[in-house]
């Protein structure tokens, strides 16, 4: 089973991942999906709503980076897990995304960052509100014990974010 | 000047321990390349041309004693035993070797230091007017507020990879220094009925598309900063370009969207969080301004102090000249400002020694509470210096090669380091300086000029602000050869304007004469009260294109 860090432990990773196919005139998968945990595309997810919504513990939907947060909106708050997939690690758009997505429209589901994106962002990803970080082929279990520490790069941060509302300003004794 | 506490001595540890972890993992070949290219440039690292360059920043300006001490330090032990004050007020360093940068940025933080996120596709260092809470015409001091911001900027987990590079400017007086609508957001503080708030400008800056910020808040509480600044960048972070870095800027943007979408989209985030805990409290204003009091300043009789100055002006036609030249007005009476210059001729504009940097620390101990600031045209400022004091520390700056009297004349110009040092270059812009100094060093002439901005840079990312000089230089590559392109009409402060290219490029032979010309039509075309500036905006391009493309023939 390929494993993942989540929650700031290893784990397996119990979830399949739907692509989409590679040429965007492609029609969208119109056979049936498959049985399980799956990570589906945005567009699927939007086309099939309905019918996913019976499948509800065990639908996941995954968003590239410039599909925004107001994409999935009140739906976020109903899914179990949502993944947000970096095409390269410098695309910063998820971080906005992620923090939307647990301020705004209320989701408190597993939020996985997947695709290209480096440990030594762990700790930015944290606070924006990703507690799952799948780096796929890119480390072995071995690596991922030492891509782990990155989570804890910094004991305090300025800013308000996800996993401390309140900013060191409120905080200063 | 702001003084860390525990909280922000353990981040910056963290962040010490962080890259050097990074570091490592790159030397030890864990770590690829173009992954590990983020991450140093976050940390101040370039790679240059010849070596490495290490971009220090200085927070809105503001040095300490013990700081410019560990600034000379750093260039004795890692550098050649110099360092250049950069056109955004921070301290470079040309020759430190990638492996010594950890220790470096561990050397820093000694002293309340870093390169965090001084480049990088990031929130860079705020910078400010260099007569911040001195000058007589400031309303209010702004560097609280540049603090404020350093701290809620530095490691933002939301906006470390931005579409590209993000610069601040906050500006507390009526003239304003700090170029601020030449800025990705430039901040203006005002007041409205008693309330202290900012005049908010997105959308300007120089480089390879250059616009004046436009206006998307009149006014905005002083409350509301930071709410209003996630606001803006988590709207650019979302929808900037991030297909072709040339258009990556968030003054692109705005231009692509329209300055009203561009605001009603700011504004509506905003409402969803401006009532959050990011709102500031009464408590962290005024413990962040507790650390820009007044220093112990004397009570002094201003007439008297005038009059004896004026006394031994008089007889030191030097002396007098610096004054007038070198010398600032400050709003306690009996004190002074004294602009140290960093441009004599024959030094690259903005370099300083180790040795240099430990006199000044000295200097400023005995004269100036202990406190410098460095400037955007590249030179140091001694904020606090009693009006009796002048006269010895002229005699002392003198000795060390600082009291050129020439701040804000043609020989005091912005220039970037250029083809000399930088890799990205198009030509060489610090010869050019040279050039300029050596064949206009009749001061009498200079100074008959009046002020004039001339600016330098050496490729059109326009470190050298030439946009904004009344006379802008712009290198440029021309089948490998380098040419120099002239511009003209480009003012900073409050009534910010674009330079317009005179024509076709010079050889760099040909650049001195070139501007003998342009001048040669400012001084026989103005009037009494004119400044060049005036004369170019009165008169157009014309008369200028005319004599000296006449002359070329």
């Amino acid at each position: 089973m390929p494993k993942l860090i989540k929650d700031g432990a290893i784990a397996d990773n119990t979830w399949q991942f739907i692509d989409t196919a590679e040429d965007a005139n492609t029609p969208l998968p119109t056979a049936p999906l498959p049985t399980g945990n799956i990570i589906v595309p945005l567009a699927v997810w939007q086309a099939q709503k309905e019918t996913l919504k019976g499948r509800r513990n065990e639908i996941g939907v995954w968003l590239n980076s410039t599909e925004l947060a107001d994409t999935l909106g009140s739906d976020a708050a109903e899914l179990p897990l949502i993944a947000l997939r970096f095409p390269v690690f410098m695309d910063g758009r998820g971080f906005s995304t992620a923090r939307l997505l647990r301020e705004r429209y209320g989701f408190t589901g597993e939020l996985r960052a997947c695709g290209y994106f480096i440990r030594d962002q762990l700790f930015y990803l944290k606070r924006c509100g990703f507690n799952a970080f799948d780096f796929g082929e890119q480390y072995d279990e071995n690596e991922l014990e030492k891509a782990m520490q990155s989570l804890n790069d910094f004991s305090d941060g300025y800013q308000t974010s996800v996993d401390q509302p309140v900013p060191l300003f409120r905080r200063r004794a | 000047m702001y003084i860390y506490d525990a909280h922000d001595k353990h981040i910056l540890r963290d962040r010490v321990a962080q890259f050097k972890s990074q570091t490592e993992r790159y030397l030890a070949g864990e770590l690829k390349e173009e992954e590990f290219l983020p991450l140093r440039l976050q940390n101040g690292l370039y790679v240059q041309r010849l070596a490495p360059m290490l971009r220090v920043n200085v927070p809105y300006g503001m040095l300490n004693a013990a700081q410019l001490r560990k600034l000379a330090h750093i260039a004795r032990h890692y550098d050649k035993g110099y360092c250049h004050v950069s056109t955004r007020q921070n301290i470079q360093f040309n020759w430190p070797e990638l492996p010594e940068v950890p220790a470096i940025l561990a050397e820093l933080a000694e002293v309340d230091m870093h390169a965090t996120q001084s480049s990088g596709n990031c929130i860079r260092n705020t910078t400010s007017d260099q007569f911040a809470g001195i000058a007589s015409d400031e309303l209010i001091d702004p560097r609280p507020y540049c603090e404020i911001i350093r701290q809620w900027s530095s490691f933002h987990p939301e906006f470390a990879f931005l579409p590209r590079k993000f610069k601040i400017a906050v500006t507390g007086a009526t003239s304003d220094r700090a170029a601020i609508q030449v800025h990705d957001i430039g901040l203006q503080l005002v007041q409205l009925n008693g309330e202290t708030g900012f005049k908010v400008f997105v959308g300007g800056g120089l480089g390879r598309t250059p616009v004046i910020g436009q206006v998307v808040r009149e006014f905005l509480p002083e409350a509301d900063l930071l709410s209003y600044l996630d606001a803006i960048l988590r709207v650019y972070n979302q929808l900037g370009n991030r297909e072709n870095k040339y258009k990556a800027r968030i003054k692109i943007l705005v231009r692509a969207l329209g300055v009203d979408v561009f605001t009603t989209k700011v504004e509506e985030e905003w409402q969803h969080i401006k009532d959050g805990y990011a709102k500031l409290t009464r408590e962290e204003i005024e413990r962040t301004q507790g650390f820009f009091t007044e220093p112990a300043y004397e009570t002094l009789d201003a007439a008297a102090e005038e009059s004896a100055l004026k006394a031994v002006a008089s007889e030191h036609k030097a002396f007098s000249k610096w004054l007038t030249r070198n010398v600032s007005e400050h709003r306690v009476p009996g004190y002074a400002a004294v602009t140290l210059s960093l441009k004599p001729t024959g030094v690259a504009p903005g370099d300083v020694t180790d040795s240099q940097l430990e006199a000044i620390a000295d200097l400023c101990e005995q004269y100036s509470f202990g406190e410098v600031r460095t400037t955007h045209e590249q030179n140091i400022v001694m904020g606090d210096v009693k009006q009796s004091d002048l006269f010895a520390l002229w005699e002392q700056l003198k000795a060390l090669g600082f009291a050129t009297p020439n701040i804000n004349t043609l020989t005091d110009m912005i220039c970037c380091p250029g083809g000399d040092f930088c890799s990205l270059a198009n030509a060489k812009s610090i010869p050019i300086a040279e050039d300029l100094q050596r064949k206009f060093n009749d001061m009498d002439y200079v100074y008959d000029l009046g002020e004039l901005d001339v600016n330098l840079s050496g490729c059109m990312n326009a470190c050298g602000h030439h946009h904004v000089g009344n006379i802008g230089i712009l290198g440029v590559d021309k089948k490998g050869e380098e040419f120099y392109q002239v511009q003209l009409g480009g003012n900073a402060g409050n009534d910010t304007s674009l330079g317009k290219v005179l024509g076709p490029a010079f050889t760099r032979e040909e650049v001195p004469d070139v501007i003998q010309t342009i001048l040669d039509v400012f001084v026989e075309n103005r009037t009494e009260e004119e400044l060049f500036i005036d004369t170019y905006r009165r008169m157009g391009m014309k008369p200028f294109k005319e004599r000296v493309y006449a002359k070329a023939d």
